[in-house]
């Protein structure tokens, strides 16, 4: 049996979780589990008017791959799905999208929590907060809690 | 050697450039050595790489370590910490 390539888009636009669950699981009967992760941009109180998603083009899609590979092999899951958007993002909307499939729940639910967990401090996106009031916009900073995520997987 | 070099969020504005081709002298070595280099490039360069500890280096697309040799580097990717996710 072949190892499976996953689904990896960096895009604009925003996604449609069912349709990219169908596109996993349709025709298939060896799925026993969907895990999906989705993370959306928060209004923070009403402080934050968008988010504006930068990325390093190539280099990202590059990444998530390789993330998403090694979750594959890890958890020998069915299939994954990867999906970040960048440009503006205001609260409310889509920003990551996260699938994995497998026979069983738990190597799903691991399988997509490494990927987000690699993604968040390995793949080359960053984010600046525009604030309501049209002060000007901080970059986000990494969180060492994100560091220390990724690191209960060694 | 001409190297092009790519900057990302808060290391692009500092420098206030996307991207740059430049000639590095045959000192610079390793990802520290360059980092070092371009500080003394000018003040931009200087505050955009003041704490060289925080920033993240990546040679042709993949995540490296300062002690990183750059010979042979088509393309080297200078950014702060991701925060994507």
């Amino acid at each position: 049996m072949s190892t499976p390539s996953p689904t990896i888009r960096v895009q604009a636009h925003d996604f449609d979780l069912q349709v990219e669950v169908d596109a996993l699981t349709g025709g298939r009967t060896d799925i026993g589990a969907v895990v999906s992760f989705v993370g959306l941009c928060r209004g923070e109180q009403g402080k934050l008017s968008a988010l504006e998603l930068e990325h390093y083009p190539g280099m990202a899609e590059t990444e998530m791959r390789r993330i998403a590979d090694l979750a594959i092999e890890r958890f020998s899951l069915i299939g994954a799905t990867a999906i970040h958007r960048h440009g503006r993002i205001e609260p409310g909307e889509n920003i990551v999208l996260v699938i994995a499939t497998a026979p069983h729940r738990q190597a799903a639910f691991d399988g997509a929590n490494f990927i987000m967990d690699y993604l968040k401090t390995s793949a080359p996106f960053w984010k600046k907060e525009h604030a309501a009031d049209g002060t000007a916009g901080n970059w986000v900073e990494a969180k060492d809690a994100d560091d220390t995520a990724k690191d209960k997987w060694r | 050697m001409k190297t092009n070099l790519v900057y990302f969020a808060w290391v692009r504005e500092r420098i206030g450039k996307t991207e740059e081709e430049i000639e590095l002298p045959e000192a610079v070595v390793t990802v520290g050595d360059l980092l070092i280099h371009l500080r003394g490039l000018g003040e931009e360069y200087e505050t955009a790489l003041q704490y060289p500890d925080v920033i993240r280096v990546a040679i042709n697309q993949e995540h490296v370590e300062h002690d990183e040799k750059i010979a042979g580097a088509r393309e080297i990717g200078i950014f702060p910490p991701m925060t994507g996710g």
